[in-house]
């Protein structure tokens, strides 16, 4: 009896462990480890959200407590705020143009790298450095100097023998300078494509020509389909950076937006309204919108991806 | 059959471009390629040329060439605000390489949590990550200054850099997730086996065998805090706790009109680091991109 019980003990104890250290045995070294990430989560991310939410529904200006308001911000934007419908429209014609043109872009020249050409490797670093310098502030800088009145465009058509005029004081031409200054960055999704584009097997093209189809029949028929994760994948992250951009617009209107809030981006009204009129529960209900916008539009992506996004392989 | 065979016959050769039209294919390619290239490349050298050639040709030069070459530009520029951009340089290395430390440490921590523990509600935790890769920080933003405000780390780096020590960038756990799965899983078992902590498998096995992609975490943080604008631009007010794009802006507003030789030789002097990077580490940084498709 004796000798069972001293035999079985540390069975029964292997066995039945008690809750706690079941817990501390499996569950806590990944929440230890995941100690910095979740203070930050609820610290930096949820508190802050739930802090922004309930502060676009007040009046705030950073010295006095905020002043519940309800609804007004949210209404005075979409009744009464010019500069709020402005700061959408270029905001939306930027998105909407920049994106799709950047992809197109990326894709083609995607395309005639991916032909197994020679010095593929240096094309396609060259192709990229523009990616990884367009966010500075110096090359915002140079854009702006590129489309001046007197800057480097208007030279090279001087040559030509037209005169342009100042592109970026010009409200008809400044955000196309943006638009232009983003598709300069198509490196990125360039290289994602010919990654994606690797992975299309060769012999699918082969007996297609065996079949006799065309160049872009081939394209049309197969490349794309089987490319339509990737231009998902991409499309997504260049939307939801385009919606963010905001040093390019900053710098090159020198904070303004202007002329005639041309580059008034989203971003950048909001901006102005935070911490230059420091009114921070109207720039939190435009946050909540820009939010909404970015929600909806993932949403919406995700939810048309069936119908056009070919996942089987 | 036999009638079909001559029709099939010249189907094959019609798919298969003869030698010459394949040659003078991969000529037109290069010569597009080539030029697409130049015309992406040309902004960046004439920049480069602006910063070297005499004030008085900037305007009236299309050329990447200067006609005579000089320093001038960047003395002054060096020296063209009430605080020198040695003070600027060496605000952004510091900001830069805390972010780099921090960022390496707390989201490979987090990342190694995801890929090789297990916990209760995991999946859920992985989800919220993933989530907060699409928030706009536009969402926090304001709440967040508040807070540092509250704290008084206004016009101080901590607003910058103890983010960072919090993995906030979700980006870099997600892509350190990714190749954390890559490793053998037996390694974990065994070095269990002999009694090894979770703290030493991290340590001893998991990232010394992780440097290509810590290293790909580190280059895109220091790249991305460096490039930083908006953080900087909201959190540090005096300019000698500027950093150099916060140096260059000033420049455009204040000096920028009279001199264009300066805050051009500025603003190609701070795409050096960056540019570094890219000379060396290209390789990594391209297979970066291509394997996690990053944003940049």
């Amino acid at each position: 009896m004796t000798v069972h019980s001293t035999i079985a003990t540390p069975i029964e104890q292997a066995q039945r462990p008690s809750v706690w250290s079941r817990i501390w045995q499996n569950d806590a070294p990944g929440y230890l480890f995941l100690l910095p990430w979740f203070i930050g989560f609820f610290g930096l991310t949820i508190g802050p959200m739930i802090t922004s939410f309930y502060l676009s529904f007040t009046n705030f200006d950073l010295l006095q407590a905020p002043q519940w308001v309800g609804a007004s911000n949210y209404v005075r934007m979409f009744t009464a705020d010019p500069k709020f419908s402005a700061s959408m429209r270029v905001t939306l014609f930027f998105v909407i143009f920049s994106v799709p043109l950047k992809l197109a872009f990326a894709l083609a020249v995607a395309m005639l790298l991916n032909r197994g050409i020679k010095g593929l490797p240096m094309y396609r670093a060259l192709f990229y450095l523009p990616s990884l310098l367009g966010a500075s502030v110096a090359i915002a800088i140079l854009w702006r100097q590129i489309f001046a009145g007197d800057g480097l465009v208007n030279k090279l058509l001087a040559l030509f023998g037209i005169i342009g005029p100042s592109w970026i004081s010009n409200p008809n031409y400044s955000l196309w300078t943006l638009i232009i200054l983003s598709i300069w960055q198509f490196g990125s999704p360039m290289i994602i494509f010919l990654a994606g584009l690797r992975q299309i097997p060769q012999d699918m093209y082969e007996a297609a020509s065996l079949d006799g189809a065309s160049k872009w029949r081939q394209f049309v028929k197969i490349t794309l389909p089987l490319l339509t994760p990737v231009v998902f994948f991409n499309a997504i992250i260049q939307t939801i950076e385009a919606f963010k951009s905001f040093t390019p617009a900053f710098i090159i209107s020198g904070g303004t937006g202007n002329p005639i809030n041309s580059t008034l981006f989203y971003t950048l009204y909001l901006y102005q309204e935070a911490f230059g009129f420091f009114r921070m529960g109207y720039a939190s209900a435009l946050a909540w919108v820009l939010l909404a916008l970015v929600g909806l539009f993932t949403a919406f992506s995700f939810l048309t991806s069936k119908y056009w996004v070919h996942y089987d392989d | 059959m036999t009638i079909n065979a001559p029709a099939k016959l010249t189907v094959v050769t019609e798919g298969m471009p003869s030698p010459l039209r394949r040659r003078t294919t991969s000529i037109i390619v290069h010569v597009l390629l080539i030029g697409a290239s130049i015309l992406m490349l040309y902004p960046l050298l004439w920049l480069l040329a602006a910063s070297f050639r005499p004030e008085n040709e900037i305007f009236t030069s299309a050329s990447i060439w200067p006609s005579s070459w000089s320093l001038d530009a960047y003395f002054r520029g060096w020296n063209g605000l009430r605080t020198g951009f040695g003070t600027f340089y060496l605000n952004s290395f510091i900001i830069s390489g805390l972010s780099v430390i921090g960022n390496v440490l707390a989201c490979s921590m987090a990342a190694f949590a995801f890929a090789r523990l297990n916990f209760k509600y995991k999946n859920f935790w992985f989800a919220m990550m993933l989530m907060t890769l699409m928030l706009p920080y536009q969402v926090t933003l304001i709440p967040q200054y508040v807070l540092f405000r509250q704290l008084g780390w206004v016009n101080t780096f901590l607003p910058l850099v103890v983010p960072k020590f919090l993995a906030a960038d979700g980006f870099f756990i997600f892509l350190m997730v990714q190749f954390f799965r890559g490793l053998p899983k037996e390694l974990d078992e065994a070095a269990q086996m002999d009694g090894c902590s979770p703290w030493r498998i991290y340590w001893r096995i998991i990232i010394p065998l992780s440097m290509p992609v810590l290293a790909t975490a580190a280059i895109f943080t220091f790249i991305w805090t460096w490039d930083d604008f908006f953080g900087p631009l909201i959190y540090l007010g005096e300019m000698r706790q500027y950093t150099v794009m916060l140096g260059l802006r000033t420049f455009t507003d204040s000096t920028g009109e009279s001199d264009y030789g300066g805050l051009f030789a500025m603003s190609a002097l701070s795409l050096v680091p960056i540019f570094l990077f890219f000379l060396f580490f290209q390789r990594l940084l391209i297979e970066g991109i291509a394997t996690t498709g990053m944003k940049r």
